[in-house]
């Protein structure tokens, strides 16, 4: 465990070597300021023990001059430092962020999908952000109270080293009162960000499910969940308040116990002639200054925690390999007379768990329509995500053109693939933008085809601003269908030699889907494309159906060849179609 | 949007209100201050006396020293044990009143019409209910106990300079208001710094999320590079205003500190000057001494202390306000009419007359025009049409999520509006395909519509609903918790249906599943269906030919309208959209 976190720290630290010279000069001239702040008491020892018992005006004056001279340089310095401080913590987020944003983006779909967009989102801004916070306060803050601490006890240490002792002690004492504080308080601090969440997930069941609860008028059945989860969050943030309250008390009483014994003892030490009246005065001001630095050490402490927290799960993202690599991989050319894709007995399995596709074994030629169905779960979208390599097989090999998926680049291999995922995903910018996607080059005429064959044209040329029309983040200005008909038409532009519509139909209507697999087949002959669909009518027309049950090709054929021969595939056509007596089929499914 | 001009003052008075319920504890934070202060502003006094009586060598004072000695301590352990008293106080008014304004957002929230929470990402709305609302008690916290005890200090110390020496207490007075000139002039010239910066990172909130949610999109069209520098490019610009901000706000400490040491070093120098030329001038009594001077040293830093801290509070205090403005816009969207004043008992038998609606989500664009439908007690009603052609507007509207904008909707000859919202909704069930179940056990989830419920009486309605089966095989049956991913969504579908089976209501609203459940659940679904029906009016969102032709009437919907309504054979014999639909779906489309 603790060798772990050092191994973080130590990796994390990398993005700061850029900023090395700031790292290490900011605290420098930190440790400067301190230094001549540190000068101030014995300055002012000197205008009592000399100025004021030797009646010497001037000297007083000039001394007071040093101080103000000392405040200036001092002033110097600390500017010096924050500047220092706030290149290196930005310049060391800047560069975590982009080195986190290409990681993400290296990552395969297994990974991405461990974490989820949400929380990669949040480690990005969030946790970097607080990184950066810590990075920032540890040059500005963390090295000023060591300083002004060790430097007083000197300091001390120099006026009197008998009463030094009381320094010390104070300063031990002030570190184990420190010490049980926070280590009471940081577990309470956890308790209270898992008590958040909990009143944020009420709020998200709330939104996500108004319709139910208003439906039941059940408003006020949540208001109760509610309220009792935000009474748990402030119950339990009060008791860590509580504790982390009895910091600046205890540290306060410790200091000030402190100068009651510099006080007694330094009494004594006077009364034998071992120290003047202005060093007592000193040795006050030394504890004084001591308590005021220590009030920042709570604040630090939070920040910290929350820091190492963060750094864990950016740790956790940055080390986390992605498992699809082309290194190494050189331009491949086709085999000739080679199947266009070919599933090679193969096994898979997410994140090596359990087989979701078992023994897998077809040959696709160069122009065929594929239909792949199946119920959820069934494997159906993780056989197709095989062919643009998102995943890698457990078992065989996928090949295309007669050659594994591994052994090609990735940039090569996905250029042959236009792939048109379930999410609907459009990008901000422009319709034309959008669909230059995969193809940079692509001219308005090839966009305006690829267009018309995914049905989309029709909308499109209706938009006062055709293919100028913006399109808004997530493309939210435009109906799931049409999104859908966009996505297919984007992929299109590329001229892919294989299709993948992964379910990315679901949201046309019947006549629409019909006139779009039309449409796919006679423009594209050349091309192969793969139909994933719940929905028997959107594939029954194709070469080949793979019927999908639990992982495994339980019939792979033509529609009349699999309605003759496989269960799975008739229990699905039949429960879609009309098939009249619902009790038949409760009976055949009992069997 | 005017809102956020709002101006800070008017903000920080509406949380004020928060803590009015509180009032009793912000007396006595507001007493515990003071007598801290008071006691905390002694302790110097009393140091500087007993410091007077260590003279030099033989010149000390014991008997004295002792006493002040002595002294210290009931007057420092009083100081602490106050202060500690203060914070509780100050945290319990806080924690509190952001709980009763998280609450009272989350109020609003359950009464706000639906059209708000359509349209309005739920993120936000969960994050104005959580993190930011922590924002507020953090500030809320802190200004209470920094500010607070920071504005006694500063005036109770004033008081005591001036009682003890009114020339020195000028000179602070006249010097101290630079620091909070400097301050507030560098708060200022950031603000605009600040703002850049939440804009950018703003700006790449919304860059990951699109682009990570569409991850599979970019790698698949291989566009990481491009990705890549869209986010390096919006990264600089945060790195840039980023440092601006962090740098100029990190100004604000170096120099109210730099000014601080001036009074300080001025302090120090008056009253030696006066300790040297006369004695006397301005003192009440006594005479300047070392003392004295210690005394005064010490209240110069207490004094200009709260000045520092104040800068770092309002830093928190902007958060907070800025969070604030957030959760009060929520908090001020305008919720539901009220209705408590109407019908509140209504058992309908299932009449339904619609008659001349008119509805739009958006008043120039025109959705249902001119409706007229009427249902009789038992009929079932089929909803057909494309997906997302509108039939949740349909829903919308029978169940009163929205208003229409003309025309009535009349159940047993009684317009919906004399009623209120949960009589008429109690009439329905409603089951979506989108199943909402909430973080709790099965029982609970069951029971939700009719809390009371026996154990019997839930085990009767799963049954119905065939999920007794599953729940039974679960260890720990009915009580099992259920989380977001232990059931499958057919799982999910037949809990929801013995919800209804619970309640049972004389109208039903059902979404027929497309195809995302197996055959086996399917089944199971159908036929709970089925004997739902039974005698209640049903309005079914239907995909299945069967349900269609049963149907007593058959509403067509496209592109959010209703266009044309009738049986199975007279929608087939006018030869309109239906007879298309139907073609492509059902007669097997030829090719």
């Amino acid at each position: 465990m603790r060798q772990n976190k050092r191994l973080k720290t130590k990796k994390l630290t990398t993005y700061l070597s850029s900023y090395k010279k700031e790292f290490v000069l900011g605290p420098f001239f930190k440790l400067l300021e301190a230094v001549l702040e540190l000068f101030v008491p014995m300055i002012m020892a000197d205008i009592i023990d000399v100025g004021i018992a030797g009646g010497d005006t001037t000297y007083i004056l000039w001394r007071g001059l040093l101080l103000v001279g000392l405040a200036a340089v001092g002033l110097g310095f600390s500017l010096t430092c924050q500047y220092m401080a706030s290149k290196c913590s930005q310049g060391f987020g800047t560069d975590l962020r982009n080195a986190l944003f290409k990681h993400v983006n290296s990552l395969s779909h297994a990974e991405f999908d461990k974490f989820g967009a949400s929380s990669l989102i949040t480690r990005i801004t969030g946790d970097v952000n607080q990184l950066q916070t810590a990075v920032a306060m540890l040059i500005r803050l963390a090295s000023r109270t060591p300083f002004i601490i060790i430097g007083s006890v000197v300091m001390s240490f120099i006026i009197s080293p008998k009463l030094s002792l009381i320094f010390i002690a104070a300063a031990v004492l002030i570190a184990v009162a420190l010490y049980f504080i926070m280590s009471r308080s940081v577990p309470h601090y956890k308790q209270v960000q898992g008590k958040l969440d909990d009143v944020s997930q009420v709020t998200r069941e709330n939104l996500a499910g108004v319709r139910v609860v208003r439906a039941f008028s059940k408003e006020e059945y949540e208001r109760k969940r509610f309220d009792n989860a935000a009474t748990s969050l402030s119950r339990t943030a009060t008791i860590a308040g509580a504790i982390s309250a009895l910091l600046n008390p205890v540290t306060y009483l410790i200091i000030n116990m402190a100068v009651i014994a510099v006080l007694w003892f330094g009494g004594v030490t006077v009364n034998i002639g071992g120290l003047k009246q202005g060093e007592v005065v000193a040795l006050v001001n030394y504890l004084t200054q001591i308590s005021l630095t220590l009030v920042v050490v709570a604040n630090l402490i939070v920040i910290f925690t929350k820091a190492s927290a963060s750094g864990a799960r950016v740790r956790e993202v940055l080390d986390t390999a992605t498992s699809i690599s082309d290194d190494g991989n050189a331009q491949v050319s086709p085999v000739e007379n080679a199947a266009k894709v070919k599933f090679d007995n193969i096994s898979f399995g997410y994140g090596g768990g359990k087989d979701v596709l078992t023994d897998i074994d077809v040959s696709i030629s160069s122009g065929m329509v594929v239909g792949v169905i199946g119920g959820t779960g069934s494997g159906k979208s993780s056989l197709v995500n095989l062919i643009p390599r998102f995943y890698d097989v457990t078992k065989g090999a996928v090949e295309v053109d007669g050659v594994d998926v591994r052994k090609y680049p990735l940039s090569q291999l996905r250029g042959k693939i236009g792939y048109v995922p379930q999410q609907t995903a459009l990008f901000s910018g422009t319709l034309r933008d959008n669909m230059k996607w995969g193809n940079s080059d692509a001219d308005d005429n090839q966009i305006m085809r690829a267009l018309e064959i995914a049905q989309a044209a029709d909308f499109v040329n209706a938009l006062p601003d055709g293919l100028d029309t913006v399109v808004s983040q997530g493309g939210r200005n435009f109906s799931g269908g049409q999104r859908q008909r966009l996505t297919i038409a984007r992929a299109l532009v590329r001229n892919p030699e294989i299709v993948i519509l992964d379910d990315s139909a679901s949201a046309l209507d019947f006549a629409t889907d019909l006139a779009l697999r039309k449409a796919l087949r006679t423009c594209l002959n050349d091309c192969t494309v793969f139909i994933v669909s719940q929905r028997a009518s959107s594939i029954r027309h194709a070469d080949v159906i793979i019927v999908l049950d639990k992982g495994v090709a339980v019939g792979i054929g033509t529609h009349s060849q699999l309605i003759d021969s496989c269960e799975v595939y008739r229990e699905i056509v039949t429960s879609q179609e009309d098939s009249g007596n619902d009790n038949d089929k409760e009976a055949t499914s009992h069997e | 949007m005017n809102k956020k001009e709002t101006s800070s003052l008017v903000t920080l008075k509406r949380i004020l209100t928060y803590t009015k319920p509180y009032r009793g504890r912000f007396i006595c934070a507001f007493i515990f201050s003071v007598l801290s202060v008071v006691l905390q502003l002694t302790v110097p006094v009393l140091i500087g006396d007993a410091i007077d009586y260590i003279i030099g060598a033989d010149n000390v004072n014991f008997t004295k020293l002792l006493d002040y000695c002595i002294a210290l301590i009931p007057v420092i352990a009083g100081s602490v044990f106050f202060q500690y008293l203060m914070n509780m106080c100050a945290n319990s008014l806080a924690y509190n009143a952001v709980k009763d304004m998280r609450k009272h957002a989350f109020d609003r929230i359950t009464a706000m019409p639906l059209s708000y929470l359509d349209t309005h990402a739920h993120g936000d709305i969960i994050a104005r209910t959580g993190g930011d609302t922590d924002l507020i008690s953090d500030g809320l916290l802190q200004a209470m106990t920094q500010l607070f005890n920071g504005v006694t200090t500063v005036i109770m110390t004033l008081v005591f300079m001036f009682m003890l020496n009114w020339l020195i207490a000028l000179v602070v007075v006249v010097l101290t208001p630079l620091s909070l000139f400097v301050a507030s002039f560098i708060a200022k010239g950031n603000r605009k710094h600040f703002k850049a910066q939440s804009d950018r990172r703003g700006e790449m909130s919304g860059y990951i999320e699109e682009l990570l949610g569409g991850l599979g999109v970019v790698k698949a069209f291989g566009r990481e590079e491009e990705s890549l520098d869209g986010f390096k490019s919006i990264n600089s610009k945060l790195y840039y205003s980023g440092l601006r901000a962090q740098f100029y706000s990190a100004l604000i400490n170096p120099c109210t500190r730099f000014v601080n040491a001036i009074v300080y070093a001025c302090v120090g120098v008056a009253g030696g000057l006066i300790a040297v030329m006369m004695p006397t001038l301005g003192m009440y009594s006594g005479v300047m001494t070392a003392g004295r001077l210690s005394t005064f040293l010490m209240y110069s830093n207490q004094y200009t202390k709260p000045f520092n801290e104040i800068t770092g509070v309002v830093n928190e205090l902007q958060n907070a306000l800025a969070a604030a403005r957030r959760v009060f816009s929520l908090i001020d969207e305008p919720i539901e009419c009220d209705d408590s004043s109407k019908r509140d008992e209504f058992r309908a038998e299932g009449d339904i007359e619609i008659d001349k609606v008119y509805f739009s989500y958006d008043s120039r664009r025109p959705l249902i025009t001119d409706f007229n439908l009427d249902v009789s007690k038992g009929q079932r009603i089929a909803i057909v049409g494309p997906t997302g052609c509108g039939k949740t507007t349909f829903i919308n509207l029978l169940m009163r999520f929205y208003d229409v904008d003309k025309g009535s909707i009349k159940v047993d000859k009684e317009d919906i509006r004399d009623m209120t919202r949960s009589a008429l909704r109690a009439n329905y069930g409603m089951i979506l395909q989108d199943t909402w179940l909430f973080h709790g056990s099965i029982r609970d989830n069951i029971s939700y519509g009719k809390e009371d419920a026996t154990d019997e009486e839930i085990i009767a309605a799963a049954k119905l609903a065939s999920c007794d089966d599953f729940i039974s095989r679960f260890e720990h049956g009915y009580d099992t918790i259920i989380d977001s991913d232990s059931l499958s969504q057919g799982q999910r579908q037949l809990l929801c249906i013995a919800r209804i089976m619970l309640t049972r209501p004389p109208m039903l609203i059902l979404d027929e599943a497309t195809s995302s459940i197996d055959t086996r659940t399917e089944l199971k679904i159908q036929r709970a269906f089925a004997t739902m029906m039974e005698g209640r009016t049903s309005f079914i969102v239907a995909h299945r030919l069967s349900t269609i032709k049963g149907a007593d009437k058959i509403l067509v919907m496209k592109d959010g309208n209703i266009i044309e309504q009738g049986t199975h054979s007279q929608l087939l014999s006018t030869g309109g959209f239906y007879y298309t639909l139907y073609n492509a779906q059902f007669a097997g489309g030829n090719e």
